[in-house]
């Protein structure tokens, strides 16, 4: 299809808004570090600046993805990333699926977030929101100049091309179109902690207040990338046809790390606004969060992953990155050594308290991230100065990280349990007697049913249930139920905070995800065989009979289908189609594994390759692993249930004011 | 991110499916339960970060083939560890061995713990001695009350 006058208009007004987005970013930040302490003028201003930013990358935004949905092939992304034929949704979140189309929506989610603090921020002092704008406003031109200068996404060819050659297969998914815009939005939300931290150190304003600001934007960022990183585990377990959830792949990593620190974040973040500690530790951890992000953003942006040698040989990118990443954490980094030492230390407390349970807590995170950065880019670096290959890969990971987190976890229940300031350990023991016996009988049981097939299952077993019955521990001992009367105790648990509910959920969450890992890691079976159509097989208790085999066309691509009826132990028959699709365009190959939950397990079922005239199949049986994801969900529920109190919520009362910058179009 | 993960994977891998085929299986259930578990830990060199229990390509098929052969031979775990490492080197394990290499990687994780409950420690120390007395500005304050 030859480009239409209408788009090609539209594609250049998309590169013309990014290039004004750039400029006025650029001009936001000069002018709000150079008068930041002129009051509300500044203030009002920047606001209007961070919503004229947003409005103009949703422009070049939009033009992108009309390009991609109107194949229009006189822009080179849509030609090396798109295909008319592809459903509409992948020919939208194609957009994302490539370099330059995710670095526009890496900056568009920057831009809503200065844009949306710039709408409820009106209750912020002046002379910090224009600190916060300014800043943000930084980093988008930052990225905006890079996107521009070095991937620009708005390349046009000519002649246009009839056809444009695909996305990858395997990104042609619903997953896609879900799993990077979470992510980013956890990864880009935390640039507004990073924003408050800049501006705290350069106003010197920190208190309290300026924790209680912080904080739910740090939650946000965190619901997003907890429910984007549990979406992208869950999209490789049913996507990539062999059911491994979690790989510890330095990308992953580069996911889970900002996770890390973000949960640590949350954490001290509440010890500075109820008690006014940690004040330094918490902005050091806000700055930590944001630079892990942009180091995440590096390291796949600068193909630095696939080998040092790539990286060397082209280097323009990954150099323009790494010193963007070198700018901001450095300068950052360099302002909090010289004012951290300025801000006075808050409260007191004895070191078992509450406080103190919460500072082990990121001990213990703060290491896991050291961890897992050093096992990242150990290899890396070893190779650039030594020459020196060497992998460091999952038994690597599980290892350290299951040492470091083994001990957190088992302290966690105790954490709520214990009061500020000075707390009393043998009474919060006391009040986790139930839990612990709950936990105790309840890993009997279990281990029992499954059998004992890994000596250290048991162990990990205990462990989630202590962490979840621990989490309710906290709610049934402050509603005193067993105590006092029935209805007074749920008197009592309503009248709660609603962030004794979220703390306890996330808990539970956490001790739910725990034992959805455990339990599928030691008992899950697998059978690997091959099967003619009128054969069965059987798997834990379950039998697969294969029916039959055909060959149907899809809209891109041909589909090798495989009918199977599966008869569950208890009786009951599902129908399973598993197939295995070649794409016409690239033909590349990608295999559909067809999945069916039986209570919080699965049956996992994978038409492989054929083999002298039969077919094979791969058949898993996962007990409980649903729970990994459901675990991950119950912890961003839990920080919903968060926001909502009434302390906490992100556009909490604010003055009315007149609105700011009719959109520009 | 994974699907990023996910794009560099198809790139050497003819299709990502599982790797195992039936024909590698051996026989013996206990030597078999072996063999995968030596293969989880041998990366698949060709891949992006894979182990060749599961990868497709071709290479890991030989490997995982070839860890079979020598544990039929009577080789223990170990030895043929080491003999896929005396042929590609240590970068097949994907769980590095400490040596003068990986000392610093090894260390990495117990040192940060405890350097860090180190200095909770002397930082706990040093404000049992700050709460020991009032400051001078305090102890004026305390005056000024009085």
């Amino acid at each position: 299809m030859a480009a239409g006058d209408g788009n090609a208009v539209s594609i250049e007004l998309g590169h013309f808004a990014l290039i004004l987005a750039f400029a006025i970013a650029a001009v936001s930040t000069v002018g709000g570090y150079t008068y930041w302490r002129s009051g509300q003028r500044i203030a009002l201003v920047l606001s209007q600046g961070a919503v004229l930013q947003f409005v103009l990358v949703a422009v070049a935004f939009a033009a992108l993805i009309q390009a991609f949905v109107t194949s229009d092939f006189s822009l080179l992304l849509a030609v090396n990333n798109s295909h008319s034929l592809k459903p509409l949704i992948f020919k939208i979140s194609g957009v994302w699926g490539n370099h330059e189309g995710s670095l526009v929506l890496w900056i568009f989610i920057l831009v809503s977030f200065g844009a949306m603090v710039a709408a409820f921020g009106r209750r912020l002092p002046d002379d910090l929101l224009a600190l916060v704008l300014a800043t943000q406003s930084l980093l988008t031109a930052a990225f905006s100049g890079f996107t521009l200068f070095t991937s620009n996404p708005f390349e046009r060819v000519f002649p246009a091309p009839m056809q444009g050659n695909d996305l990858n297969p395997v990104l042609q998914d619903i997953g896609l179109a879900i799993h990077p815009p979470l992510l980013y939005a956890g990864y880009v939300g935390f640039s507004i902690c990073f924003s408050f931290a800049i501006a705290a150190l350069i106003s010197g304003r920190i208190d309290q207040a300026w924790a209680r600001w912080v904080r739910p934007w740090t939650m946000l960022s965190w619901i997003f990338l907890t429910l984007g990183i549990a979406m992208g585990s869950y999209w490789a377990y049913y996507e990539l046809g062999w059911g491994g959830w979690w790989f510890w792949d330095p990308v992953e990593n580069a996911s889970f790390m900002p996770w890390l620190a973000g949960t640590a974040l949350l954490h001290s973040a509440l010890v500075m606004e109820k008690r006014n500690a940690l004040k330094i530790w918490t902005i050091f951890l806000s700055i930590i969060t944001f630079s892990l992000s942009l180091l995440g953003t590096f390291l796949v942006r600068s193909g630095i992953l696939t080998s040092v040698h790539t990286f060397a040989s082209d280097p323009t990118r990954g150099m323009v990155i790494l010193a963007l990443l070198a700018l901001v954490i450095g300068g950052a980094f360099a302002l909090f050594a010289f004012r951290a030492s300025s801000l006075r230390q808050g409260g007191l407390f004895a070191p078992v308290s509450r406080e103190g349970a919460l500072i082990l807590n990121n001990l213990f995170l703060a290491t896991a991230v050291g961890a897992v950065l050093v096992g990242t880019l150990y290899p890396l670096l070893l190779d650039a100065l030594t020459g020196t290959t060497i992998s460091v890969g999952a038994p690597f990971f599980d290892l350290t990280f299951g040492a470091l987190m083994a001990p957190l976890l088992l302290v966690l229940p105790f954490g709520p349990l214990l009061a500020w300031k000075r707390a009393d350990v043998i009474g919060a023991a006391q009040r986790l007697i139930g839990a612990a016996a709950l936990a105790i009988f309840a890993t009997i049981l279990i281990s029992a049913l499954g059998g004992v097939s890994i000596s250290l299952a048991p162990l990990g077993l205990l462990l989630g249930f202590w962490v979840a019955f621990g989490a309710i521990a906290e709610l049934v001992d402050r509603s005193r139920l067993g105590k006092i009367p029935l209805r007074e105790s749920w008197r009592r648990l309503v009248g709660l905070p609603r962030t004794a509910f979220s703390t306890a959920l996330a808990h539970f969450g956490m001790g739910v995800t725990v034992l959805g890992i455990v339990a599928t890691t030691a008992w899950e079976t697998e059978l690997v065989t091959t099967l003619n159509p009128g054969e069965t097989a059987e798997l834990s208790g379950y039998v697969v009979a294969f029916d039959d085999f055909q060959q149907v066309p899809g809209p891109n691509y041909l589909s090798d289908e495989g009918h199977f009826t599966v008869t569950a132990p208890d009786g009951g028959t599902r129908q399973m189609l598993a197939d295995r699709r070649t794409y016409v365009a690239s033909g590349m190959p990608t295999t559909e594994a067809a999945i069916e939950t039986y209570g919080f397990s699965q049956l996992y079922l994978q038409l492989g390759e054929p083999l002298d005239d039969t077919h094979v199949v791969r058949i898993w049986h996962k007990p409980y692993i649903t729970l990994i994801w459901l675990g991950a969900i119950l912890m961003a529920l839990a920080g919903v249930v968060s926001l909502t109190d009434r302390k906490l919520r992100v556009g909490a009362p604010q003055r009315a004011r007149k609105p700011v910058a009719s959109p520009a179009e | 991110m994974t699907w990023l993960r996910a794009l560099l994977l198809v790139l050497c891998l003819v299709s990502p499916v599982a790797a195992l085929s039936p024909d590698e299986v051996l026989p013996d259930p206990v030597l078999e339960q072996r063999a995968r578990h030596i293969s989880a830990g041998l990366r698949c060199l060709v891949c992006q970060n894979q182990s060749i229990d599961d990868s497709d390509a071709d290479l890991a098929k030989d490997l995982r083939v070839l860890v079979r052969e020598r544990l039929v031979a009577g080789d223990s775990d170990e030895a043929v560890r080491q003999f896929l490492v005396d042929r590609y080197g240590e970068y097949v394990l994907l769980n590095p061995r400490l040596n003068n290499h990986t000392l610093l990687l090894w260390i990495a994780a117990p040192g940060l713990l405890l350097v860090g409950l180190g200095t909770l420690l002397v930082l706990a120390r040093k404000k049992r001695v700050v709460t020991a007395g009032l400051s001078a500005e305090e102890q004026a304050a305390l005056d000024e009350l009085k």
